[in-house]
């Protein structure tokens, strides 16, 4: 029902940011989605990746500072009023989002959303009811 | 023509004055060994009896009091008087495991109240001034010191206390105050906001400001001098030996004349421990000849400072002591606040940090900022930003509990804060204290 998320803290120094991004690309690691939430002294990295639980080991290797989270993944058609019939159905259902972002790939028609909220299992549910496909894990990471 | 309080002791012969200290040095040390069983103890066990100390020249076998003493000794080991005897107590910046309460008698509280008149006697006071005391009241001794002078001098006495600025200018202005006595950054802060008022020094009567518990510069004593249109004076003291007037600057504004009748100082290799001759760049050691309550032998002041006797144009014959120069100890003094690292250490530790933190102190516009990074650890690494600044904010608040002051806390990568094969590197203090 979930998928896995990777989050990193990034200190706002130069430099920081790109250190995580080579490391993921000297290791051949595919990024799928990313947002980034920004304070004053960091930020934190949030990625979608093809192998998680690997690029969790590498990063910890580094000594980076990383998390994983379970979020969901929606897909919403990619049209105007696609998104805001999925927050509709979150807002119904009393469910709080803390922080979404989106993506898109090449070949369908279709737009995803990954939804970090504080109820999965609420979510997911009145996501479904209402005609919305949650994304596998595998579906996510091998797209 | 140089003003004085009580010219009889402030410019007595260096004979007088030795002869005065001989005195009531033996008196005080027989009237601590006798009631006080802490500092008895320490006689004992470096051999020394009231009856080896005849004069000041034998000062140098009695043990030292340090602030370690005055923790372990909290609240009552090193009072001297009954508690029915005593009037009053002041304690240092409230910061835990080294608070230092000290104890008044009536008669302590007149001598302190002395040398606080003798401090704004030397920078001009009279009955015809109007005294701005605008460092704290309460438990610090800043507000209640200056006060006791104030009205011993006959001033009308403004009991201001820090804070609401605002109010501060108008009541200078109102009331006409001629003499301001606060911190130096407060003074800084005060001509700041003097001029975002639209006011300049010629719409008030100050003259004169008495300006001390923290560490200043000359470039910031021209400074207030300009803003408020003042002459500005330094004043020393610590909660230990009374609060402000163990010395305080005159006319010449070139160091600071200790009320030697009430306090022998010494100047020590703080590693040794060995007593340094006269002008010689060394710890700043006190010894309390008057005090009944509290009255602390050789206590070390962990201030690093140089002694004078060289002839003052004031008339004074006290001798003077330079400014501080830094600290022997990693005493921080922050907006007027003693803060130990230890202390923002132990909060980080209740908290679920790593001790690995690095504290910045910087003075930006005349005041004191304290900048703290903490290395995250893995528990406290959230994927959401709220979740890290709950953390944060208690965080501060912690520290705001234990030091009295707002730092700013920031949270860095783990392992981001450089480690040291030896004593590890806590503190940058980027003010520049000393010229």
């Amino acid at each position: 029902m979930t998928i896995k998320q990777i989050s990193i803290f990034v200190e706002n120094k130069p430099g920081k940011l790109s250190a995580v991004t080579k490391l993921l690309s000297d290791n051949g690691i595919d990024i799928r989605a990313l947002s980034i939430a920004d304070t004053k002294d960091f930020g934190i990295l949030r990625l979608i990746v093809d192998k998680p639980d690997e690029t969790v080991e590498i990063l910890k290797k580094a000594e980076c500072m990383v998390t994983l989270t379970n979020v969901l993944a929606v897909c919403i058609s990619d049209k105007p009023g696609g998104l805001s019939k999925a927050m509709e159905t979150l807002y119904a259902a009393n469910i709080q989002v803390e922080y979404m972002y989106a993506f898109v790939t090449k070949n369908t028609d279709d737009a995803y959303v990954i939804l970090r909220v504080g109820k999965n299992d609420v979510a997911a549910d009145a996501l479904k009811e209402n005609g919305f496909r949650i994304l596998t894990g595998s579906e996510v990471y091998d797209m | 023509m140089e003003k004085y309080w009580n010219p009889e002791i402030e410019c007595m012969s260096r004979e007088d004055m030795k002869k005065l200290q001989d005195e009531r040095l033996v008196a005080q040390v027989k009237h601590v060994y006798e009631n006080v069983p802490y500092y008895k103890k320490l006689m004992d066990e470096k051999g020394v009896t009231p009856d080896d100390i005849k004069s000041t020249d034998d000062l140098h076998k009695l043990p030292f009091l340090t602030k370690s003493d005055l923790r372990d000794a909290y609240p009552y080991g090193l009072l001297a008087k009954p508690l029915s005897e005593c009037v009053r107590i002041q304690s240092t910046s409230g910061t835990t495991g080294k608070r230092v309460v000290a104890f008044y008698t009536q008669h302590d509280v007149d001598l302190w109240e002395e040398c606080c008149a003798r401090a704004i006697t030397a920078v001009g006071g009279t009955n015809e001034d109007v005294c701005q005391v605008a460092y704290g009241y309460g438990l610090f001794t800043g507000g209640p010191g200056l006060n006791g002078g104030s009205h011993k001098v006959g001033c009308l006495t403004l009991p201001m206390s820090s804070g609401n600025t605002e109010r501060q200018i108008q009541f200078m202005t109102d009331l006409g105050a001629t003499i301001l006595c606060c911190t130096p950054s407060y003074a800084a802060y005060i001509g700041e906001t003097v001029k975002e008022m639209g006011l300049t020094p010629d719409d008030l009567k100050l003259k004169a400001g008495i300006f001390g518990a923290e560490p200043w510069t000359e470039e910031m004593r021209r400074e207030i001098e300009k803003s408020l249109g003042i002459k500005a004076y330094d004043i020393y003291g610590l909660t230990e030996t009374s609060g402000p007037g163990v010395a305080f600057e005159c006319s010449a504004q070139a160091g600071m004349h200790i009320n030697e009748d009430n306090f022998i100082a010494e100047i020590i290799d703080p590693d040794t421990g060995e007593v340094l001759p006269e002008g010689s760049k060394g710890e700043l050691v006190f010894t309390s000849i008057t005090k009944e309550a509290f009255p602390l032998l050789r206590y070390r002041t962990r201030d690093i400072c140089v002694l004078t006797r060289e002839k003052c144009s004031c008339g004074r014959t006290l001798v003077k002591m330079c400014k501080p120069m830094g600290r022997s100890d990693d005493m921080l003094i922050i907006r007027g606040v003693n803060v130990f690292p230890s202390q923002i250490e132990t909060v980080l530790i209740d908290q679920g940090y790593a001790p690995n933190y690095l504290i910045e102190v910087d003075r930006v516009n005349n005041t004191d900022t304290l900048d703290i990074n903490v290395e995250l650890t893995e528990e406290q690494f959230s994927d959401t930003v709220k979740d890290i600044q709950i953390k944060e904010r208690e965080l501060v608040e912690a520290i705001k509990t234990i030091l009295g002051i707002n730092p700013k806390v920031h949270l860095v990568a783990p392992k981001s804060i450089a480690r040291s094969e030896g004593k590890a590197v806590r503190v940058i203090d980027k003010r520049k204290l000393h010229d």
